[in-house]
């Protein structure tokens, strides 16, 4: 009896423990979201802690009223749509082929990939030869160098290596080519690893920034929303680089700021909790290396 | 027809049992498989390979309009380049970043998801696990950038939240800790947000691991009476064992590496002593307006080259111990 007793005072311990990081993980959203519904007298009077004060929408509605930044959305949500479809495709035909154990060459294409797993040429190295390419200042330099990764090929190669061979066979027995088995018996059953690839894919992309960073410079079209939020936090207290952004003010408001951070969070936070059960396993299948 | 082929594949695999066909057979057979594999090939050798050529600016004369192989050699039979690196005191600096901050979040980062797994894995309830789990690998999708907006408006110096509450309740309405703006303190927020980010999402892996204890020496633990921590300790952790030996010989093998979103994100003009790492030096130096390509290439390969010794050290390191490695 009184063993149960101390059981279940320590299974409240452990809840408690686990609210207190559940606190500790949402605290700066909430100060965020809290201050970028605010108004601004409440702010700069250091009153707004984790609830709004004086709740307004106007910093959301000034975001959305900037075209610059309204573009640099959209063009990030259709470019990282696309990536991920690209990223996806040459995923699957990277890795399918590799998934036959006797293709001829096969052992060397591996170490060939693989081998680009450890070791980088560098960033210098990558942003001559992309300058050479003429690729640098374009919307290529965004979606191509970064389309395929090892990383996720290695993940999706394990899902395929856990679909039964004699599957294969028999479609191989019933008439069937090798693209054909790939797209009625292969990718049907990989389903949940391609839903956890496409969120990786468009995770990366969708907060990528260090690409564009290095490769885009001038053509302010191009950039997508992570290097535009980078602009505004990092330098958009002056009049000047807030006009820059598109913003018709002297110095970008805190409650901006903090409503565009929202914009480019919330697109995230509505995906990633329906596809928990599908990254959890594609992370699991990740670790065991093929 | 079906017939014809389904014969052949038959036969196709009894050739495969003797020892294989000729190329020419096989590729007739199976070039499709070559045609999915063109563009990826395509993809490695020119925006993978390609690069590597490049590598030989770090031994040349630094010119960026000439193709490196048609440009001098550097002094000191080209390894000009790495000897200034080394006398360089801002590359000893971010060196000397690099190798520290990675230290820090290997010491500091990594027992954190496993101490959360533990957790996890003593909670009793599904669905407020479930929930709480979903809520722990949020940060992970949060990139560098918005979180350094959230790292600035919790411990700005006047008004992050986080001062804001310390001038209240310390009763000195001068009184700041400097999270962001005092080298020493900086590096611990930078630290602390390294784990608020990835701990969360780290212990999916130990959760995973986890779920391949049997339960029956759970039961037999506590039939000898071992109370909560005693079978943590002598049931739970071991059975973690394997993995943590891996994850934190691969995180040894990533000493020298170097992120360039969190250090460019969280960085702030008063700390660049301390929150300038190799790649950060890289792209200053390099390609935003220092003109230095021949160097920084040498930087470049010199982490490339001491990465690749790492990890295969490391992964020897894991085959000693007994566990597959990673390689």
């Amino acid at each position: 009896m009184i063993k149960s007793k101390r059981t279940k005072l320590g299974d409240i311990i452990v809840v408690i423990l686990c609210l207190v990081l559940i606190f500790i993980c949402l605290v700066p959203m909430l100060n965020v979201l809290a201050r970028s519904l605010s108004s601004t007298t409440y702010l700069i009077r250091n009153e707004v802690l984790l609830w709004p004060k004086g709740w307004n929408l106007d910093a959301y509605r000034t975001v959305l009223n900037n075209q610059r930044f309204v573009h640099s959305l959209w063009y990030t949500a259709l470019l990282t749509i696309g990536c991920t479809c690209l990223s996806l495709f040459m995923t699957i035909i990277c890795a399918y082929p590799l998934t036959y154990d006797h293709l001829k060459g096969g052992k060397f294409l591996n170490g060939f990939i693989l081998f680009t797993m450890y070791f980088s040429a560098g960033m210098v190295p990558h942003y001559v030869m992309l300058n050479n390419l003429g690729m640098l200042e374009t919307v290529w330099v965004l979606v191509i160098p970064s389309c395929l990764s090892v990383y996720n090929m290695i993940i999706m190669r394990s899902s395929f290596y856990s679909v039964p061979e004699s599957l294969r066979e028999a479609a191989e027995i019933d008439g069937a080519g090798p693209i054909r088995t790939l797209l009625q018996i292969y990718l049907p059953l990989s389903k949940p690893v391609l839903a956890t690839l496409a969120l990786f894919y468009a995770v990366g992309r969708w907060n990528g920034f260090s690409d564009a960073l290095l490769y885009i410079k001038t053509n302010r079209d191009l950039y997508p929303i992570q290097l535009y939020l980078y602009n505004i936090l990092q330098n958009a207290s002056s009049g000047e680089a807030a006009a820059q952004e598109g913003f018709s003010m002297p110095g970008l408001s805190e409650t901006l700021k903090m409503a565009s951070v929202m914009f480019a969070t919330v697109p995230i936070l509505l995906v990633y909790p329906w596809l928990q059960r599908y990254f959890v396993a594609g992370v699991t299948i990740g670790a065991v290396k093929g | 027809m079906r017939r014809a082929l389904a014969a052949e594949a038959v036969a196709a695999k009894a050739v495969r049992k003797r020892g294989g066909y000729s190329w020419g057979t096989y590729f007739r057979r199976y070039w499709t498989l070559y045609l999915l594999l063109l563009l990826p090939i395509i993809f490695f050798i020119v925006f993978r390979y390609t690069p590597m050529a490049y590598i030989l600016m770090a031994f040349k004369k630094n010119n960026i309009i000439k193709p490196p192989w048609q440009v001098a050699w550097a002094k000191d039979n080209g390894f000009e380049w790495f000897i200034k690196a080394f006398r360089d005191k801002q590359f000893i600096r971010a060196l000397r970043n690099t190798v520290t901050l990675n230290l820090l979040d290997l010491v500091c980062g990594f027992p954190a998801p496993i101490i959360m797994a533990l957790l996890l894995n003593e909670l009793a309830f599904k669905r407020f696990k479930k929930v709480t789990q979903t809520i722990l690998y949020l940060p992970h999708f949060l990139s560098w950038i918005i979180i350094s907006g959230l790292a600035l408006r919790l411990l700005a110096d006047n008004d992050g939240l986080v001062n804001i509450l310390f001038k209240k309740y310390s009763g000195n309405p001068e009184a700041v800790i400097p999270f962001l703006s005092k080298e020493n303190w900086w590096v611990g927020s930078y630290i602390a947000f390294g784990i608020w980010k990835e701990a969360g999402w780290g212990t999916i892996i130990y959760l995973a691991a986890l779920t391949g204890i049997s339960p029956e020496l759970y039961e037999a633990a506590a039939v000898d009476g071992a109370g909560r921590f005693r079978r943590m300790w002598h049931v739970t952790l071991p059975g973690l064992r394997p993995t943590i030996i891996v994850l934190l010989i691969m995180r040894l093998g990533y000493i020298l590496g170097s992120e360039f979103d969190r250090p460019m994100a969280m960085g702030n003009t008063l700390v660049t002593n301390v929150s300038t790492v190799l790649s950060v030096y890289v792209y200053q130096k390099g390609i935003n307006g220092g003109g230095q390509f021949s160097l920084t290439t040498a930087v470049g390969l010199f982490q490339s080259v001491v990465g690749v010794l790492f990890l295969l050290g490391a992964n020897s390191l894991a085959k000693r111990f007994g566990e597959r490695g990673i390689m």
